[in-house]
């Protein structure tokens, strides 16, 4: 990558996840600032995905859970140079995962249905609330990733080596690094 | 019983059967009973009782004669021919006097000079067909138990050895080890307690060569097993057969209980000071159990898992004792081998694979069933001249051998010689015996795939490479079949078949990925052909 | 007592006839990966982590049930060795429901920790996500299947130092599963005495004390150890 000559362009997105992921980045705190001048933050989960401009890097929490997500990350696969799995819900599936076990019909009828007082229904998708996936995906088996950060959440201090790697032009090391 | 005795109960037996007129042979194996075998042999002794032709006429069951897609099978022993496809209303003129000349029976007559008939080489099955499995004393016509006799009275165990090493018998139960060089192990083992096990699990798809050995001619098995026990100096014998094999644990029973009765099996054999008994252990049906070390497990009551080699079966078998473990259709060859010498033996077949194989076809050929042919016998004989080819003018494909452990073999490899190493240099393994054809309808990812549900299914699940790996390849393999495999899935694939070859406990995950392997050396573009066009990881919904 | 000189890794080593290639490394300072091996029990060779390369043998040899041998060169950390490490780290992961985030041993998990240790950043097979229970009808201990590896080390230690042979394992195949007795809930078994010793042999998530929250369970690692002394040496000592 051409370091240093212009800013590296990044762009964080969200799909199935908590936001933990997000949080986590905004710990690097002061850390964070010394990386402003150098990176240039062209979306975040706030911004609508279908502007998602081209980038060098894109920052991606969460699994791929619903028809929003998965067109999402079609584009942002599309959009960027390096597509960075961020957090073990982007990596492994992890919590939201958990209801492929039991199946999408099954999951949404225990939600909906058995244990709420008021049964209003259950969500099949529209144009509001996006169809859910029959299975939870992390990233990686729906489109390229070229680099993984595990942890729920990953801590600030990898966060930060691989924002500072890639604006630097080298591979982050990130070795040993868990899931969980 | 003695020596002098045999001999006078085969003169004695084959004198009662040539005063018969007529001997009629009904093939009772599991093939034709399966097409209504058991009521042409009811019919024809009811025929023989009500025309009051019991001393001269006899009907007897035998072992499958082979050409199983035409059964029921019957023979009659005066002119020899042989019929097809007989129902009971032939008994009548099976009973005759001249049963050819019935146009029933004419037209359901089956043409023996044929290559299906005069391309085997019948040493294994020599009996089958041709005996009662049911009476000793038709075994014993046969020469039955001679070469025991042989062995305890005239040789020593050492020479004994000598003799199945000069045959160059290889063990028939998958891997072709040598079964003089694996006798010799267990023989110099010290130690009074010592035992011979007869591997009759027989688990692989489509194999039934040790059924119906078992079925057709339980006593040569037997008599292999008491030979072996005299060369190694073991008392014991276990054969352990699966629970699904009915008649030949029945066979069998009947077969030991008669065997000791004339002091063929059990103490002072031949007036001999060798004793030799003989017990079933019935196993539950999965295949793994016939991995050797898996065997001795669940014949100790243990779970049926195999365990790290070495030790060998020959140094720590069954109860930590040395242990010969050997598949039935090696034992089925130890008597014709110590009767007509090593050398006989060793001049048929192809050495380093000698003697004969049998082979169970099945798959797309017109005649399914059990055959027996040289070592080196070329895959288009078996197929074409044999096998009679593919029905309907269909085009062959390839064949597999060798079950979930063995490969695909194309048609550019039909004139490949059919003994151990020519098979495994072409990717497959002469296994165990069974054969299948494929013809050009069969999509071989297919084959592949369903060898791997086998292995999936039938992994003991010690190991994590092969009870995981297995599940994994067998996703795959799906995924591919629907289409919703990526290039990147086929690479896993590949990489799972090193995988598990080299880090597996035992033969069953170790050769698990063969049907891929092969399928993919001979067969890619087939998977090429179901991967999509581009080259992105595939989206959509699974 | 015979001595048998070797080179594991380039280092010559020495060992006790009879010692495992396992053994002599981890005194030496090679830590072989492993995951059924576990001081103080029967190896069973199953986990095949261990696996090494021997010089002048085709096939690799796993190295808690192969004993070392005058001569012997050994290698146990190629890039091949890793690469099939790393996989099989990752069919277990992805056979059955491993998420760590949530889980008792997050932190202290022995497959957690290999998986860190030898670079498994993600699982590039299917996760195949089986329908697998959690028995808590015991009542100081729980039982996740989701966690379970399979390594016996709970069957072996229950039956070889405990001598309750309360746990064993049922089925086959992926499906095989670690049962109590004939099956029935951990909570009702007659045999088992409650000593918790498979709880500490554990490596995973899948035995765990109650009460304890995601992250908070912690094992014991050197009470077989311990035991195991006292009974061979009878010191007690830790
Ligand atoms: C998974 C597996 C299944 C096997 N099944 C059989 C079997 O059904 N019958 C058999 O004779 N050998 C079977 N074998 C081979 C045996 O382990 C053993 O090598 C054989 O019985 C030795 O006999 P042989 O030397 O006469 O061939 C199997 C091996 C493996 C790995
Ligand atoms: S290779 Fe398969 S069958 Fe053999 S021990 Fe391993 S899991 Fe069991
Ligand atoms: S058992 Fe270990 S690997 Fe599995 S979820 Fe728990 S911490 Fe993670
Ligand atoms: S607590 Fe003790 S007795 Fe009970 S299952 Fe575990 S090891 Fe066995
Ligand atoms: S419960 Fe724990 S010790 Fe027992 S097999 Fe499963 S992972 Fe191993
Ligand atoms: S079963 Fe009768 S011929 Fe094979
Ligand atoms: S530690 Fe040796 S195979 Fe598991």
């Amino acid at each position: 990558m051409d370091s240093l000559e212009r800013k590296v362009r990044v762009a964080t997105a969200w799909l199935g996840g908590c936001s933990g992921c997000h949080m986590s980045l905004l710990d690097m705190d002061e850390r964070l600032l010394e990386l402003a001048d150098r990176i240039e933050l062209c979306a975040s989960p706030l911004t609508d995905y279908k502007d998602f401009p081209p980038v060098d890097v894109a920052l991606v929490e969460g699994a791929v859970a619903n028809q929003d997500h998965l067109e999402h990350i079609r584009h942002i696969r599309a959009n960027s140079k390096i597509l960075v799995s961020f957090g073990d819900c982007a990596v492994t599936g992890n919590v939201p995962a958990m209801r492929n076990a039991y199946g999408v019909e099954d999951v949404l009828n225990e939600a909906y249905r058995a244990n709420t007082s008021v049964v209003v229904g259950v969500p099949v998708g529209n144009a509001v609330v996006p169809r859910l996936l029959g299975r939870v995906r992390p990233v990686h088996e729906v489109v390229a990733v070229d680099l993984f950060l595990q942890g729920c959440p990953p801590d600030a201090q990898a966060i930060h080596e691989l924002l500072a790697a890639l604006v630097e032009g080298r591979r982050p090391a990130l070795e040993g690094r868990r899931f969980g | 019983m003695t020596f002098e005795e045999l001999m006078e109960q085969q003169a004695r037996e084959l004198e009662r059967q040539r005063a018969l007129s007529r001997r009629i042979y009904c093939c009772t194996a599991a093939g034709c009973v399966s097409c209504g075998a058991e009521a042409v042999r009811k019919a024809v002794a009811a025929e023989i009782k009500s025309r009051e032709l019991d001393g001269t006429m006899e009907v007897c069951g035998t072992g499958c004669m082979g050409l199983c897609s035409q059964g029921p099978l019957v023979r009659t022993s005066d002119d020899g021919a042989l019929y097809g496809n007989v129902e009971a209303a032939d008994a009548a003129a099976l009973v005759s006097a001249a049963p050819a000349d019935d146009p029933r029976l004419a037209q359901r007559r089956i043409d023996t000079s044929t290559p299906f008939f005069v391309k085997q080489k019948k040493i294994v099955l020599a009996n089958s067909g041709v005996v009662d499995p049911e009476r000793i004393a038709d075994y014993i016509a046969a020469g039955g138990y001679q070469a025991l006799a042989k062995a305890v009275a005239e040789m020593t165990p050492r020479e004994v050895i000598a003799e199945v090493r000069a045959s160059g018998l290889r063990g028939r139960g998958g891997a072709g080890y040598p079964t003089a060089l694996k006798w010799e192990l267990v023989a110099k083992q010290p130690g009074a307690t010592k035992y011979v096990v007869c591997n009759a699990d027989e688990g692989d798809p489509g194999a039934f060569m040790d059924r119906s050995v078992l079925e057709g001619d339980p006593h040569r098995v037997l008599e292999g097993m008491a030979i072996a026990g005299y060369a190694v100096g073991a008392q014991q014998g276990y054969v352990y057969v699966r629970g699904e094999y009915t008649l030949a644990i029945q066979r069998l029973q009947a077969a030991i209980r008669q065997a000791e009765r004339e002091r063929l099996l059990g103490s002072r054999i031949f007036e001999d000071t060798f004793q030799f008994r003989v017990d079933l252990r019935i196993g539950a049906g999965a295949f793994v159990c016939g991995e050797e070390t898996a065997l001795i497990a669940s014949i100790e009551g243990r779970r049926g898992q195999p365990r790290q080699r070495p030790p060998y079966p020959p140094e720590s078998g069954l109860w930590g004792k040395p242990t010969l473990i050997n598949n039935v259709e090696t034992f089925a060859n130890i008597p014709p081998i110590l009767v007509n010498g090593g050398e006989w033996f060793a001049g048929i077949g192809s050495a380093p694979s000698t003697g004969t194989k049998v082979f169970a076809l099945a798959g797309k050929i017109v005649n399914t069933g059990l055959i027996e042919v040289p070592m080196g016998t070329s895959l288009r004989e078996i197929v074409f001249d044999i096998g009679g080819g593919v029905p309907g003018g269909g085009e062959f494909k390839a064949a597999q051998t060798g079950g979930p452990s063995g490969g695909c073999i194309p048609a550019e490899f039909l004139d490949t010689p059919v003994d151990f190493e020519s098979l495994a240099r072409i990717g497959s393994i002469m296994g165990s015996g069974g054969l299948i054809v494929m013809d050009k309808t069969s999509s071989m990812v297919d084959v592949a795939r369903y060898f791997m549900e086998f292995c999936m299914e039938e992994s003991c699940g010690k190991c994590i490479p092969c009870r995981a790996g297995t599940a994994q390849m067998h996703d795959i393999l799906t995924r591919i079949l629907k289409r919703e495999a990526t290039r990147a899935d086929l690479e896993m694939l590949e990489r799972l078949c090193v995988l598990l070859g080299e880090t597996s406990l035992c033969g069953l995950g170790q050769t698990a990925p063969n049907p891929v392997l092969s399928t993919l050396k001979y067969f890619r573009r087939e998977y090429e052909e179901l991967l999509p066009a581009e080259h992105s990881a595939a989206g959509g919904e699974r | 007592m015979s001595v048998k000189t070797l080179v594991i890794d380039g280092k010559a080593v020495t060992g006790r006839a009879g010692e495992t290639i396992f053994n002599v490394a981890w005194e030496n300072g090679v830590r072989i990966p492993r995951l059924c091996h576990v001081g103080g029990l029967s190896d069973v060779g199953a986990c095949r982590l261990c696996l090494v390369e021997i010089e002048g043998q085709r096939k690799l040899a796993a190295a808690c049930l192969t004993p070392v041998e005058e001569g012997m060169v050994v290698h146990t950390s190629s890039e091949r060795l890793k690469e099939h490490r790393r996989l099989i780290l990752e069919l277990l992961l992805a056979e059955r429901n491993h998420v760590c985030a949530v889980c008792v041993m997050n932190g202290a998990c022995e497959l957690q920790d290999l998986a860190a240790e030898l670079g498994v950043d993600h699982v590039r097979l299917r996760y195949r996500f089986p329908k697998l229970g959690v028995d808590t009808s015991h009542e100081r201990f729980g039982q996740d299947q989701n966690r379970c590896i399979l390594c016996t080390r709970c069957v072996r230690v229950c039956d070889e130092v405990e001598g309750a042979h309360t746990k064993d394992v049922f089925g086959r195949g992926s499906g095989s599963l670690i049962i109590n007795d004939m099956g029935g809930p951990w909570g009702e078994s007659d045999t088992c005495t409650s000593c918790g010793k498979c709880v500490q042999v554990c490596p995973t998530g899948a035995l765990f004390s109650k009460g304890k929250s995601v992250a908070e369970m912690r094992k014991d690692r050197g009470f077989l150890k311990y035991i195991v002394t006292a009974r061979e040496k009878r010191e007690w000592i830790r």
